[in-house]
Protein backbone atom coordinates (compact mmCIF):
# COMPACT_ATOMS: atom_id res chain seq x y z
CA UNK A 1 0.00 0.00 0.00
CA UNK A 2 1.10 3.55 -0.62
CA UNK A 3 1.64 5.65 2.52
CA UNK A 4 -0.08 8.96 2.93
CA UNK A 5 2.39 11.86 3.13
CA UNK A 6 3.04 12.56 6.82
CA UNK A 7 1.41 15.98 6.81
CA UNK A 8 -1.93 14.76 5.48
CA UNK A 9 -4.50 13.38 7.92
CA UNK A 10 -5.50 10.04 6.43
CA UNK A 11 -7.93 8.60 8.96
CA UNK A 12 -9.59 11.60 10.61
CA UNK A 13 -9.64 15.36 10.37
CA UNK A 14 -8.78 17.59 13.33
CA UNK A 15 -10.72 20.83 13.93
CA UNK A 16 -9.72 23.63 11.61
CA UNK A 17 -7.60 21.38 9.40
CA UNK A 18 -9.86 21.54 6.36
CA UNK A 19 -7.44 23.60 4.33
CA UNK A 20 -4.72 20.99 4.82
CA UNK A 21 -6.69 18.70 2.53
CA UNK A 22 -7.60 21.27 -0.09
CA UNK A 23 -8.18 19.62 -3.45
CA UNK A 24 -5.70 20.32 -6.23
CA UNK A 25 -8.28 20.43 -9.00
CA UNK A 26 -9.47 23.80 -10.20
CA UNK A 27 -13.06 22.83 -11.00
CA UNK A 28 -14.81 25.07 -13.49
CA UNK A 29 -18.38 26.16 -13.02
CA UNK A 30 -19.38 23.72 -15.71
CA UNK A 31 -17.29 20.68 -16.64
CA UNK A 32 -17.15 20.63 -20.43
CA UNK A 33 -15.35 18.34 -22.84
CA UNK A 34 -13.09 21.21 -23.69
CA UNK A 35 -12.07 21.57 -20.03
CA UNK A 36 -11.86 17.80 -19.56
CA UNK A 37 -9.76 16.81 -22.55
CA UNK A 38 -9.71 19.57 -25.18
CA UNK A 39 -6.30 19.50 -26.88
CA UNK A 40 -5.15 16.51 -24.80
CA UNK A 41 -2.98 13.81 -26.35
CA UNK A 42 -2.54 11.39 -23.47
CA UNK A 43 1.01 12.62 -22.96
CA UNK A 44 2.57 11.42 -19.72
CA UNK A 45 -0.18 8.89 -19.00
CA UNK A 46 0.85 5.23 -18.60
CA UNK A 47 -1.68 2.78 -20.00
CA UNK A 48 -1.31 -0.96 -19.46
CA UNK A 49 -3.04 -3.39 -21.82
CA UNK A 50 -3.71 -6.54 -19.78
CA UNK A 51 -4.38 -8.94 -22.63
CA UNK A 52 -2.68 -11.25 -25.15
CA UNK A 53 0.41 -9.08 -25.68
CA UNK A 54 1.03 -6.36 -28.27
CA UNK A 55 2.61 -6.76 -31.69
CA UNK A 56 5.62 -4.46 -31.52
CA UNK A 57 5.96 -1.98 -34.36
CA UNK A 58 2.41 -2.39 -35.68
CA UNK A 59 1.66 0.87 -37.53
CA UNK A 60 -1.52 1.31 -35.50
CA UNK A 61 0.31 0.86 -32.23
CA UNK A 62 3.74 2.42 -32.61
CA UNK A 63 6.06 2.26 -29.66
CA UNK A 64 5.43 -0.02 -26.70
CA UNK A 65 7.30 1.16 -23.58
CA UNK A 66 7.44 -2.19 -21.89
CA UNK A 67 6.06 -5.71 -22.19
CA UNK A 68 5.92 -8.59 -19.75
CA UNK A 69 4.33 -12.03 -19.92
CA UNK A 70 2.86 -14.19 -17.17
CA UNK A 71 3.35 -17.92 -17.48
CA UNK A 72 2.58 -20.92 -15.34
CA UNK A 73 5.51 -23.23 -14.74
CA UNK A 74 5.38 -26.98 -14.15
CA UNK A 75 4.79 -26.50 -10.43
CA UNK A 76 1.82 -24.19 -11.10
CA UNK A 77 3.84 -21.19 -9.96
CA UNK A 78 3.37 -18.06 -12.05
CA UNK A 79 6.47 -16.35 -13.42
CA UNK A 80 6.70 -12.90 -14.88
CA UNK A 81 9.22 -12.55 -17.70
CA UNK A 82 10.10 -9.94 -20.30
CA UNK A 83 7.80 -10.58 -23.25
CA UNK A 84 9.72 -11.20 -26.44
CA UNK A 85 6.94 -12.95 -28.36
CA UNK A 86 4.60 -9.99 -28.81
CA UNK A 87 0.98 -10.93 -29.41
CA UNK A 88 -0.05 -14.55 -29.84
CA UNK A 89 -3.61 -13.96 -31.01
CA UNK A 90 -4.13 -10.30 -31.91
CA UNK A 91 -6.65 -9.24 -29.26
CA UNK A 92 -4.19 -7.13 -27.26
CA UNK A 93 -2.78 -5.47 -30.37
CA UNK A 94 -6.31 -4.50 -31.41
CA UNK A 95 -6.97 -2.90 -28.01
CA UNK A 96 -3.61 -1.10 -28.01
CA UNK A 97 -4.29 0.28 -31.50
CA UNK A 98 -7.55 1.89 -30.37
CA UNK A 99 -5.91 3.52 -27.33
CA UNK A 100 -3.06 4.80 -29.51
CA UNK A 101 -5.46 6.22 -32.10
CA UNK A 102 -7.34 8.35 -29.55
CA UNK A 103 -4.50 9.13 -27.14
CA UNK A 104 -1.52 9.25 -29.50
CA UNK A 105 1.07 10.38 -26.97
CA UNK A 106 0.25 8.05 -24.08
CA UNK A 107 2.80 5.45 -22.97
CA UNK A 108 1.63 1.92 -23.78
CA UNK A 109 2.65 -1.13 -21.76
CA UNK A 110 1.71 -4.73 -22.34
CA UNK A 111 1.04 -7.38 -19.70
CA UNK A 112 0.34 -10.69 -21.43
CA UNK A 113 -2.04 -12.91 -19.48
CA UNK A 114 -3.78 -14.61 -22.42
CA UNK A 115 -2.57 -16.90 -25.13
CA UNK A 116 -0.87 -19.71 -23.27
CA UNK A 117 -3.95 -21.92 -23.22
CA UNK A 118 -7.21 -21.64 -21.39
CA UNK A 119 -6.29 -23.93 -18.51
CA UNK A 120 -5.09 -22.03 -15.47
CA UNK A 121 -5.90 -18.72 -17.08
CA UNK A 122 -7.62 -17.46 -13.89
CA UNK A 123 -4.52 -17.46 -11.64
CA UNK A 124 -2.49 -15.97 -14.52
CA UNK A 125 -5.01 -13.17 -14.92
CA UNK A 126 -4.90 -12.46 -11.18
CA UNK A 127 -1.10 -12.41 -11.13
CA UNK A 128 -1.05 -10.05 -14.11
CA UNK A 129 -3.56 -7.67 -12.56
CA UNK A 130 -1.73 -7.72 -9.21
CA UNK A 131 1.49 -6.83 -11.00
CA UNK A 132 -0.16 -4.07 -13.03
CA UNK A 133 -1.71 -2.51 -9.91
CA UNK A 134 1.67 -2.59 -8.13
CA UNK A 135 3.26 -0.80 -11.09
CA UNK A 136 1.05 2.25 -10.50
CA UNK A 137 -0.15 2.53 -14.08
CA UNK A 138 -2.62 5.35 -14.58
CA UNK A 139 -5.01 3.21 -16.64
CA UNK A 140 -5.34 -0.57 -16.96
CA UNK A 141 -7.40 -1.83 -19.91
CA UNK A 142 -9.09 -5.18 -19.32
CA UNK A 143 -11.04 -6.33 -22.37
CA UNK A 144 -11.68 -9.65 -20.66
CA UNK A 145 -13.38 -11.18 -17.68
CA UNK A 146 -13.64 -14.38 -15.73
CA UNK A 147 -16.76 -16.26 -14.66
CA UNK A 148 -14.98 -18.22 -11.93
CA UNK A 149 -16.45 -17.28 -8.57
CA UNK A 150 -13.36 -18.45 -6.77
CA UNK A 151 -11.46 -15.48 -8.23
CA UNK A 152 -14.16 -12.89 -7.60
CA UNK A 153 -13.06 -11.96 -4.08
CA UNK A 154 -9.39 -11.55 -5.00
CA UNK A 155 -10.31 -9.55 -8.10
CA UNK A 156 -12.53 -7.36 -5.96
CA UNK A 157 -9.68 -6.66 -3.55
CA UNK A 158 -7.36 -5.82 -6.44
CA UNK A 159 -9.95 -3.56 -8.04
CA UNK A 160 -10.37 -1.63 -4.78
CA UNK A 161 -6.63 -1.49 -4.26
CA UNK A 162 -6.22 0.01 -7.74
CA UNK A 163 -8.99 2.52 -7.04
CA UNK A 164 -7.29 3.81 -3.89
CA UNK A 165 -3.85 3.87 -5.53
CA UNK A 166 -5.12 6.12 -8.32
CA UNK A 167 -5.08 3.47 -11.00
CA UNK A 168 -8.18 3.40 -13.16
CA UNK A 169 -9.36 -0.06 -14.11
CA UNK A 170 -11.43 -0.05 -17.32
CA UNK A 171 -13.13 -3.40 -17.97
CA UNK A 172 -15.39 -4.95 -20.61
CA UNK A 173 -18.91 -5.69 -19.47
CA UNK A 174 -20.86 -8.71 -20.61
CA UNK A 175 -23.80 -8.28 -22.92
CA UNK A 176 -25.24 -11.57 -21.74
CA UNK A 177 -26.87 -12.27 -18.40
CA UNK A 178 -23.89 -14.03 -16.83
CA UNK A 179 -22.02 -13.32 -13.61
CA UNK A 180 -18.51 -12.31 -14.54
CA UNK A 181 -15.77 -10.15 -13.09
CA UNK A 182 -14.15 -7.65 -12.58
CA UNK A 183 -16.43 -5.35 -14.57
CA UNK A 184 -19.29 -5.72 -12.07
CA UNK A 185 -17.38 -4.02 -9.27
CA UNK A 186 -18.17 -0.37 -8.64
CA UNK A 187 -14.49 0.56 -8.28
CA UNK A 188 -14.08 -0.32 -11.97
CA UNK A 189 -15.19 1.63 -15.04
CA UNK A 190 -17.30 -0.94 -16.90
CA UNK A 191 -17.94 -0.56 -20.61
CA UNK A 192 -20.57 -1.85 -23.02
CA UNK A 193 -21.06 -0.95 -26.70
CA UNK A 194 -23.14 1.61 -28.56
CA UNK A 195 -23.70 1.64 -32.33
CA UNK A 196 -22.61 5.21 -33.11
CA UNK A 197 -19.62 5.58 -35.47
CA UNK A 198 -17.86 8.43 -33.62
CA UNK A 199 -15.01 7.14 -31.44
CA UNK A 200 -15.38 10.01 -28.95
CA UNK A 201 -19.09 9.43 -28.39
CA UNK A 202 -19.79 7.80 -25.05
CA UNK A 203 -22.82 7.53 -22.82
CA UNK A 204 -23.37 7.18 -19.09
CA UNK A 205 -25.78 4.34 -18.39
CA UNK A 206 -28.32 5.23 -15.70
CA UNK A 207 -29.14 1.50 -15.33
CA UNK A 208 -25.94 -0.10 -14.02
CA UNK A 209 -24.04 -2.40 -13.52
CA UNK A 210 -22.73 -1.45 -17.01
CA UNK A 211 -21.72 2.17 -16.37
CA UNK A 212 -20.65 3.50 -19.77
CA UNK A 213 -21.28 2.73 -23.43
CA UNK A 214 -18.50 3.44 -25.92
CA UNK A 215 -17.97 2.73 -29.59
CA UNK A 216 -17.93 -1.02 -30.12
CA UNK A 217 -19.61 -1.77 -33.46
CA UNK A 218 -17.83 -1.93 -36.83
CA UNK A 219 -14.52 -0.75 -35.39
CA UNK A 220 -11.44 -0.86 -37.58
CA UNK A 221 -8.94 -2.68 -35.39
CA UNK A 222 -5.24 -3.45 -35.72
CA UNK A 223 -4.79 -7.01 -36.93
CA UNK A 224 -1.71 -9.20 -36.63
CA UNK A 225 0.78 -8.75 -39.45
CA UNK A 226 0.43 -4.98 -39.63
CA UNK A 227 -3.04 -4.79 -41.17
CA UNK A 228 -6.50 -3.82 -39.98
CA UNK A 229 -9.89 -5.50 -39.94
CA UNK A 230 -13.49 -4.63 -39.00
CA UNK A 231 -14.69 -5.95 -35.68
CA UNK A 232 -17.48 -5.62 -33.13
CA UNK A 233 -17.53 -6.33 -29.41
CA UNK A 234 -17.27 -4.84 -25.94
CA UNK A 235 -13.61 -5.84 -26.11
CA UNK A 236 -13.13 -2.85 -28.43
CA UNK A 237 -15.51 -0.45 -26.71
CA UNK A 238 -13.36 -0.75 -23.59
CA UNK A 239 -10.11 0.68 -25.05
CA UNK A 240 -12.12 3.65 -26.40
CA UNK A 241 -13.02 4.43 -22.78
CA UNK A 242 -9.47 3.73 -21.60
CA UNK A 243 -8.17 6.23 -24.15
CA UNK A 244 -10.69 8.88 -23.07
CA UNK A 245 -9.53 8.32 -19.46
CA UNK A 246 -5.93 8.78 -20.63
CA UNK A 247 -6.85 12.05 -22.34
CA UNK A 248 -8.54 13.44 -19.23
CA UNK A 249 -5.67 12.33 -16.99
CA UNK A 250 -3.05 13.86 -19.27
CA UNK A 251 -4.76 17.22 -18.82
CA UNK A 252 -5.71 16.69 -15.16
CA UNK A 253 -3.19 14.25 -13.68
CA UNK A 254 -4.32 15.00 -10.13
CA UNK A 255 -7.75 13.42 -10.60
CA UNK A 256 -8.56 10.34 -8.52
CA UNK A 257 -10.59 7.50 -10.09
CA UNK A 258 -13.63 8.82 -8.20
CA UNK A 259 -13.17 12.29 -9.65
CA UNK A 260 -12.38 10.92 -13.10
CA UNK A 261 -15.61 8.92 -13.13
CA UNK A 262 -17.46 12.12 -12.30
CA UNK A 263 -15.77 13.91 -15.20
CA UNK A 264 -16.75 11.07 -17.53
CA UNK A 265 -20.32 11.31 -16.27
CA UNK A 266 -20.47 15.08 -16.74
CA UNK A 267 -19.00 14.90 -20.26
CA UNK A 268 -20.99 11.87 -21.47
CA UNK A 269 -23.05 12.52 -24.60
CA UNK A 270 -26.34 11.99 -22.76
CA UNK A 271 -25.35 14.28 -19.87
CA UNK A 272 -23.36 17.39 -20.74
CA UNK A 273 -20.93 16.28 -23.40
CA UNK A 274 -23.27 16.18 -26.36
CA UNK A 275 -23.55 19.94 -26.55
CA UNK B 1 -20.04 -40.95 -4.94
CA UNK B 2 -20.67 -37.70 -6.81
CA UNK B 3 -19.62 -39.41 -10.03
CA UNK B 4 -22.19 -42.10 -9.43
CA UNK B 5 -24.81 -39.44 -8.82
CA UNK B 6 -23.78 -37.76 -12.07
CA UNK B 7 -24.12 -41.08 -13.82
CA UNK B 8 -27.61 -41.59 -12.53
CA UNK B 9 -28.63 -37.95 -13.00
CA UNK B 10 -27.64 -37.91 -16.62
CA UNK B 11 -29.86 -40.82 -17.32
CA UNK B 12 -26.73 -42.79 -18.11
CA UNK B 13 -25.86 -44.29 -21.44
CA UNK B 14 -28.57 -43.42 -23.91
CA UNK B 15 -28.68 -39.68 -23.26
CA UNK B 16 -25.45 -38.67 -24.99
CA UNK B 17 -26.85 -39.16 -28.46
CA UNK B 18 -29.92 -37.10 -27.58
CA UNK B 19 -27.86 -34.15 -26.41
CA UNK B 20 -25.70 -34.31 -29.53
CA UNK B 21 -28.86 -34.09 -31.61
CA UNK B 22 -30.01 -31.11 -29.56
CA UNK B 23 -26.69 -29.36 -30.15
CA UNK B 24 -26.90 -30.15 -33.85
CA UNK B 25 -30.39 -28.71 -33.99
CA UNK B 26 -29.19 -25.51 -32.28
CA UNK B 27 -26.52 -24.88 -34.94
CA UNK B 28 -29.04 -25.69 -37.71
CA UNK B 29 -31.51 -23.13 -36.32
CA UNK B 30 -28.80 -20.52 -35.69
CA UNK B 31 -27.63 -20.87 -39.28
CA UNK B 32 -31.19 -20.60 -40.61
CA UNK B 33 -32.13 -17.57 -38.49
CA UNK B 34 -29.02 -15.61 -39.46
CA UNK B 35 -29.16 -16.86 -43.07
CA UNK B 36 -25.53 -17.87 -42.59
CA UNK B 37 -23.28 -20.16 -44.57
CA UNK B 38 -22.26 -22.24 -41.58
CA UNK B 39 -22.55 -22.48 -37.83
CA UNK B 40 -20.61 -24.57 -35.35
CA UNK B 41 -20.25 -25.36 -31.68
CA UNK B 42 -16.81 -25.97 -30.20
CA UNK B 43 -16.43 -27.86 -26.97
CA UNK B 44 -13.58 -26.92 -24.66
CA UNK B 45 -11.75 -30.13 -23.76
CA UNK B 46 -10.27 -29.34 -20.37
CA UNK B 47 -7.95 -32.32 -20.26
CA UNK B 48 -6.11 -31.53 -23.49
CA UNK B 49 -6.69 -27.74 -23.30
CA UNK B 50 -8.14 -27.79 -26.83
CA UNK B 51 -11.29 -26.71 -28.64
CA UNK B 52 -13.10 -29.50 -30.49
CA UNK B 53 -15.72 -29.20 -33.27
CA UNK B 54 -18.77 -30.76 -31.63
CA UNK B 55 -21.60 -29.76 -34.01
CA UNK B 56 -21.46 -28.22 -37.48
CA UNK B 57 -24.20 -27.05 -39.85
CA UNK B 58 -23.61 -25.99 -43.43
CA UNK B 59 -20.14 -25.68 -44.89
CA UNK B 60 -17.82 -28.29 -43.41
CA UNK B 61 -20.60 -30.37 -41.80
CA UNK B 62 -19.53 -33.95 -41.52
CA UNK B 63 -15.80 -33.47 -42.01
CA UNK B 64 -15.06 -31.16 -39.12
CA UNK B 65 -16.64 -32.96 -36.19
CA UNK B 66 -13.90 -34.08 -33.82
CA UNK B 67 -11.20 -31.77 -35.27
CA UNK B 68 -9.20 -30.02 -32.54
CA UNK B 69 -7.00 -26.98 -32.07
CA UNK B 70 -5.30 -25.28 -29.09
CA UNK B 71 -7.74 -23.48 -26.79
CA UNK B 72 -6.31 -20.00 -27.12
CA UNK B 73 -5.78 -19.81 -30.88
CA UNK B 74 -8.11 -18.60 -33.60
CA UNK B 75 -11.06 -16.32 -33.08
CA UNK B 76 -12.91 -19.04 -31.14
CA UNK B 77 -9.89 -19.10 -28.83
CA UNK B 78 -10.04 -15.31 -28.29
CA UNK B 79 -13.66 -15.61 -27.36
CA UNK B 80 -13.07 -18.50 -24.97
CA UNK B 81 -10.19 -16.88 -23.08
CA UNK B 82 -11.66 -13.37 -22.91
CA UNK B 83 -15.28 -14.59 -22.34
CA UNK B 84 -16.30 -11.80 -24.72
CA UNK B 85 -18.52 -12.20 -27.79
CA UNK B 86 -16.87 -10.92 -30.94
CA UNK B 87 -17.71 -10.18 -34.56
CA UNK B 88 -14.99 -10.01 -37.20
CA UNK B 89 -15.63 -8.94 -40.79
CA UNK B 90 -13.46 -8.79 -43.93
CA UNK B 91 -11.47 -11.82 -42.82
CA UNK B 92 -10.83 -12.80 -46.42
CA UNK B 93 -8.69 -9.65 -46.75
CA UNK B 94 -6.07 -11.26 -44.53
CA UNK B 95 -3.98 -13.75 -46.53
CA UNK B 96 -2.54 -15.44 -43.44
CA UNK B 97 -5.95 -16.07 -41.90
CA UNK B 98 -7.34 -17.19 -45.26
CA UNK B 99 -4.57 -19.72 -45.72
CA UNK B 100 -4.89 -21.11 -42.20
CA UNK B 101 -8.67 -21.33 -42.44
CA UNK B 102 -8.51 -23.05 -45.80
CA UNK B 103 -5.98 -25.55 -44.46
CA UNK B 104 -7.93 -26.41 -41.35
CA UNK B 105 -11.58 -26.25 -42.43
CA UNK B 106 -11.48 -26.14 -46.22
CA UNK B 107 -13.24 -22.83 -46.60
CA UNK B 108 -12.47 -19.17 -45.92
CA UNK B 109 -15.25 -17.19 -44.25
CA UNK B 110 -15.61 -13.49 -45.00
CA UNK B 111 -16.82 -12.80 -41.51
CA UNK B 112 -17.88 -14.53 -38.35
CA UNK B 113 -19.68 -14.00 -35.07
CA UNK B 114 -18.47 -15.92 -32.05
CA UNK B 115 -19.84 -16.10 -28.53
CA UNK B 116 -18.62 -17.97 -25.45
CA UNK B 117 -20.77 -20.76 -24.06
CA UNK B 118 -20.97 -20.02 -20.35
CA UNK B 119 -22.80 -22.21 -17.89
CA UNK B 120 -22.83 -21.39 -14.19
CA UNK B 121 -19.23 -20.30 -13.62
CA UNK B 122 -17.67 -22.40 -16.36
CA UNK B 123 -16.75 -21.65 -19.98
CA UNK B 124 -17.77 -24.78 -21.86
CA UNK B 125 -17.04 -23.79 -25.44
CA UNK B 126 -17.81 -21.38 -28.25
CA UNK B 127 -20.66 -20.93 -30.76
CA UNK B 128 -19.77 -19.49 -34.17
CA UNK B 129 -21.92 -18.26 -37.04
CA UNK B 130 -20.02 -17.77 -40.30
CA UNK B 131 -20.84 -15.56 -43.27
CA UNK B 132 -24.21 -14.07 -42.55
CA UNK B 133 -25.44 -12.15 -45.65
CA UNK B 134 -23.70 -8.79 -46.02
CA UNK B 135 -26.24 -6.31 -44.78
CA UNK B 136 -25.58 -2.61 -44.29
CA UNK B 137 -23.99 -2.97 -40.88
CA UNK B 138 -23.76 -5.45 -38.11
CA UNK B 139 -26.09 -4.60 -35.23
CA UNK B 140 -26.02 -5.15 -31.49
CA UNK B 141 -29.46 -6.73 -31.83
CA UNK B 142 -27.84 -9.56 -33.78
CA UNK B 143 -25.29 -9.94 -31.02
CA UNK B 144 -28.10 -10.28 -28.50
CA UNK B 145 -29.84 -12.88 -30.63
CA UNK B 146 -26.61 -14.81 -30.83
CA UNK B 147 -26.37 -14.59 -27.03
CA UNK B 148 -29.77 -16.30 -26.74
CA UNK B 149 -28.58 -19.17 -28.91
CA UNK B 150 -25.44 -19.32 -26.84
CA UNK B 151 -27.45 -19.82 -23.64
CA UNK B 152 -29.29 -22.72 -25.24
CA UNK B 153 -26.12 -24.25 -26.63
CA UNK B 154 -24.39 -23.92 -23.25
CA UNK B 155 -27.16 -25.87 -21.55
CA UNK B 156 -27.03 -28.58 -24.22
CA UNK B 157 -23.24 -28.76 -23.93
CA UNK B 158 -23.46 -29.02 -20.15
CA UNK B 159 -25.89 -31.95 -20.47
CA UNK B 160 -23.67 -33.60 -23.08
CA UNK B 161 -20.65 -33.30 -20.79
CA UNK B 162 -22.59 -34.78 -17.87
CA UNK B 163 -23.70 -37.69 -20.05
CA UNK B 164 -20.09 -38.29 -21.07
CA UNK B 165 -18.94 -38.20 -17.45
CA UNK B 166 -21.65 -40.73 -16.69
CA UNK B 167 -20.50 -43.01 -19.48
CA UNK B 168 -16.87 -42.69 -18.40
CA UNK B 169 -17.84 -43.67 -14.88
CA UNK B 170 -19.87 -46.64 -16.09
CA UNK B 171 -17.14 -47.84 -18.41
CA UNK B 172 -14.35 -46.88 -16.07
CA UNK B 173 -11.90 -49.17 -14.36
CA UNK B 174 -12.87 -50.69 -11.05
CA UNK B 175 -16.37 -51.31 -12.31
CA UNK B 176 -18.16 -50.62 -9.02
CA UNK B 177 -20.38 -47.95 -10.49
CA UNK B 178 -21.00 -50.15 -13.52
CA UNK B 179 -22.08 -52.98 -11.24
CA UNK B 180 -24.60 -50.70 -9.53
CA UNK B 181 -25.85 -49.44 -12.86
CA UNK B 182 -26.33 -53.02 -14.13
CA UNK B 183 -28.15 -53.86 -10.94
CA UNK B 184 -30.41 -50.81 -11.31
CA UNK B 185 -31.13 -51.68 -14.91
CA UNK B 186 -32.07 -55.32 -14.07
CA UNK B 187 -34.18 -54.12 -11.17
CA UNK B 188 -36.05 -51.93 -13.62
CA UNK B 189 -36.73 -54.89 -15.91
CA UNK B 190 -37.79 -57.31 -13.16
CA UNK B 191 -41.41 -58.11 -12.29
CA UNK B 192 -42.81 -56.90 -9.00
CA UNK B 193 -42.27 -60.12 -7.03
CA UNK B 194 -38.62 -60.39 -8.05
CA UNK B 195 -38.03 -56.73 -7.45
CA UNK B 196 -39.43 -57.00 -3.94
CA UNK B 197 -37.13 -59.94 -3.22
CA UNK B 198 -34.10 -58.17 -4.70
CA UNK B 199 -34.73 -55.06 -2.61
CA UNK B 200 -35.05 -57.17 0.57
CA UNK B 201 -31.79 -58.87 -0.29
CA UNK B 202 -30.15 -55.49 -0.90
CA UNK B 203 -31.48 -54.25 2.43
CA UNK B 204 -29.99 -57.28 4.18
CA UNK B 205 -26.71 -56.70 2.38
CA UNK B 206 -26.71 -53.12 3.62
CA UNK B 207 -27.17 -54.32 7.23
CA UNK B 208 -24.40 -56.86 6.82
CA UNK B 209 -22.02 -54.16 5.59
CA UNK B 210 -22.90 -51.93 8.54
CA UNK B 211 -21.99 -54.68 11.06
CA UNK B 212 -18.39 -54.95 12.10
Amino acid sequence: MTEEPADLPAWSLPAGAGERISIGVDWPERVTRDWAFGGATGKGVRVCILDSGIEAGHPRVGEVEGAVAFNRDDEDEIDVVDDTEGDLCGHGTACAGIVRQLAPECELFSARVLGAGFKGSGPVLLAGLRWAVDQDFDVINMSLSTTKRQFAELLHELADKAYFRNTVLVASAHNMPVESYPWRFSSVISVGSHEEPDPMTFFYNPSPPVEFFARGVGVEIAWLGGGTILSTGNSFATPHMSAICALVLSKHPELTPFQLKNVLYLTANNVGGGA
Amino acid sequence: MSDLRAAVAAGALGSEEGYRELLQSIVEVARAIFGARASSVFLFDEESDELVFEAVSGEGAGDLIGQRFPSSTGIAGWVLVTRQPLVVEELDKDPRFAREAAESTGFVPKGLMAVPLLHEDRALGVLEVLDRPQKAAFSLAEMELLGLFANEAAIALDLLLKARTARAVLEGEGGEAAAFARFASRLDDADEEKREAALQLLDALGKLLRER
